[in-house]
């Protein structure tokens, strides 16, 4: 583009934001440090990380780690669901019934509850099933044979997990306009089909977010279990280097499995965000099209200072709208 | 006033609203023939809206009843008394009356073909086939065609509202109701959807409308019923209510508003 036109066209030159810049390089000159001191350091003994980074046990842990995620998080939705909808329904019983329930479960230690559900057969001998002052019962074990530790663990994980996400589901609903269910209702729907094509659709681009966050806690908090059962990642982990005395490296190979599953679950929440921010007007902007925003106008910019344009900065702030 | 020949299609029996202790509908009676174009006029708060939402039963009545077609809206009558509907049944009698709402209402996570065609297939059971290409008749009914697969987000709001138009009438509805259905849009966008309510009139169409455009009302309506205080202050056939009103309250109304 020639100089004249360039002035016909007054064209806006980005601003540079010196400090950012300054900034971001001492941020590459202190990772790249870091990065040669972790990596040369011999008493990191990465040559032990080596070795058990594909540990028959560290990988058995690793899919009794996803296992426990994947079930606890499973009831937690479905009773996040439920306490929502009871919440919300207006009856005052269920109002409190859901209230009290979310009050105590969020408000104990989750390692007490673990426990408590560990333990569950020293309070409880027998679990039985019946009508009271009959004799009919459908339903008769020790509490141990129904509750083992794996049963107690997920006990203990899915329902403290069903009280915080019953928050979550509940802002999501709260989030949808009340014309949509009453366009909903005009158009013949009835309310529970209300529910699932129109306002739960619209709650999960509200509620995506932090359940991404639940489910990534949900993968450390797994090793809570220890205690009853165990058998997950950072128990095994635990149980090699007990022996081995190779503790800093066994905690690398743990937490290498760890930020590679929390990475997978990462990308998996990116693509259902895309999907439910169908249709509407904000999207985010891709990681990587940071890096090239811009770029038609800095070029811009370079031509205009190669052409003595360029002295005064028009203020430009990047992706502001409109 | 009443029709002498049979029973009106639509009827609505003494209505009475409040809302805790505020009295917003006070002993509403009002008829509608099969085809009657009817314009609610009446100054904000005069209780036209909540009226309107009466007879879809999206706002419970504290008293009265509205029958439309022979059929009680909402409640199932007993010797003792109105009881609320099962919600299956009140959303079987919901799906024969449309509803146009001020702010659209359409569903932001459905395309445009979506938002006509998704009550069709849920509701009258239609094959999707049937209902997308009815759907793609109506879009261009209200010229709207080349939108079909765009989000309403994308849309003006004018064409968000013919598109909420085109998905009431895809539920081939007894009634549209309308519920100030411009007030929301920018004054160069209101003369779209006027032009295609006032084909639908043209059609044949029986409509109940809560608006304050004047001049439409005027070409249009068949009847005016003019509302303040909850009450039904003034009705009849439109240039009478309009040009002659006998109420100081409409009389006021229609000399400030021309």
């Amino acid at each position: 583009m020639d100089t004249n036109k360039m002035r016909e066209l007054a064209v806006v030159i980005p601003h540079t934001y010196w400090g950012r810049r300054v900034t971001a390089c001492l941020l590459i000159l202190l990772a790249a440090g870091v990065g040669y001191s972790v990596a040369t350091n011999h008493r990191f003994e990465w040559n032990v990380v080596g070795q058990y980074l594909f540990h028959p046990d560290i990988l058995s842990g690793m899919v009794v780690t996803i296992e426990l995620t994947v079930l606890a998080m499973l009831i937690g939705i479905v009773g996040a669901v439920i306490l929502a909808l009871m919440r919300l329904s207006g009856n005052p019983v269920l109002v409190i019934a859901s209230s009290a329930y979310t009050w105590l479960f969020r408000g104990t230690p989750q390692l007490v509850q673990i426990i408590f559900w560990g333990f569950l057969g020293a309070l409880y001998p027998r679990i039985f099933l019946g009508i009271p002052g009959t004799d009919i019962v459908f339903f008769d074990a020790p509490t141990n044979a129904v509750i083992g530790a794996y049963v107690a663990a997920l006990l203990g994980l899915g329902l403290n997990e069903a009280a915080y996400t019953s928050e979550i589901v509940r802002a999501g609903i709260q989030s949808v306009n009340s014309g949509q269910i009453e366009a909903a209702h005009s158009l013949g729907l009835t309310p529970s089909r209300a529910l699932r094509k129109i306002v739960l659709p619209q709650a999960m681009r509200v509620v995506v977010p932090p359940l991404g966050n639940e489910v990534i806690g949900m993968l450390k908090t797994t090793s809570l279990v220890s205690i009853i059962a165990g058998r997950d990642l950072l128990t095994n982990t635990q149980a090699i280097y007990n022996n081995t005395y190779q503790v800093i490296p066994l905690l690398i190979v743990a937490s290498i499995w760890y930020l590679a599953m929390t990475s997978v679950l990462s990308l998996v929440q990116i693509r259902l965000e895309r999907k439910f921010a169908k249709g509407s007007r904000r999207s985010e902007r891709s990681f990587f099209s940071l890096f090239s925003a811009d770029a038609p106008l800095r070029r811009l910019q370079h031509h205009a200072i190669l052409n003595g344009l360029a002295e005064k900065p028009v203020c430009y702030a990047a992706g502001a709208e409109k | 006033m009443t029709n002498n020949s049979s029973t009106p299609f639509l009827r609505i029996e003494g209505i009475h609203k409040f809302y805790g202790t505020d009295h917003i509908l006070r002993g509403i009676n009002l008829s509608v023939e099969r085809g009657e174009v009817v314009c609610i006029l009446g100054r904000s708060g005069s209780g036209k809206s909540t009226l309107l939402r009466t007879v879809n039963a999206l706002e419970p009545v504290t008293a009265g009843r509205v029958v439309l077609g022979g059929t009680l809206i909402g409640y199932l009558e007993k010797d003792d008394g109105l009881y609320a509907l099962a919600a299956d049944e009140l959303a079987r009698q919901r799906a024969r009356i449309g509803m146009v709402f001020q702010h659209f209402n359409l569903f932001p996570h459905m395309t445009v073909l979506e938002n006509i065609t998704m009550a069709p297939q849920l509701v009258l059971n239609e094959k999707r086939q049937d209902a997308e290409e009815q759907a793609m008749k109506l879009l261009a009914k209200v010229g709207l065609t080349d939108k079909a697969y765009a989000y309403p987000a994308s849309l003006s709001g004018g064409q968000q509202q013919r598109v909420a138009i085109a998905r009431a009438l895809a539920m081939r509805p007894d009634l549209l109701l309308f519920d100030e259905p411009t007030s929301a849009l920018d004054p160069e966008l209101v003369g779209e959807v006027l032009g295609v309510m006032r084909q639908l009139a043209s059609e044949g169409m029986t409509m109940l409308i809560v608006t304050h455009e004047l001049r439409f009302v005027r070409d249009v309506a068949h009847t005016v019923v003019f509302m303040h205080d909850g009450q039904i202050a003034e009705k009849g056939p439109t240039l009478k209510v309009m040009t002659e009103p006998e109420t100081p309250a409409a009389q006021a109304f229609f000399s400030t508003c021309r």
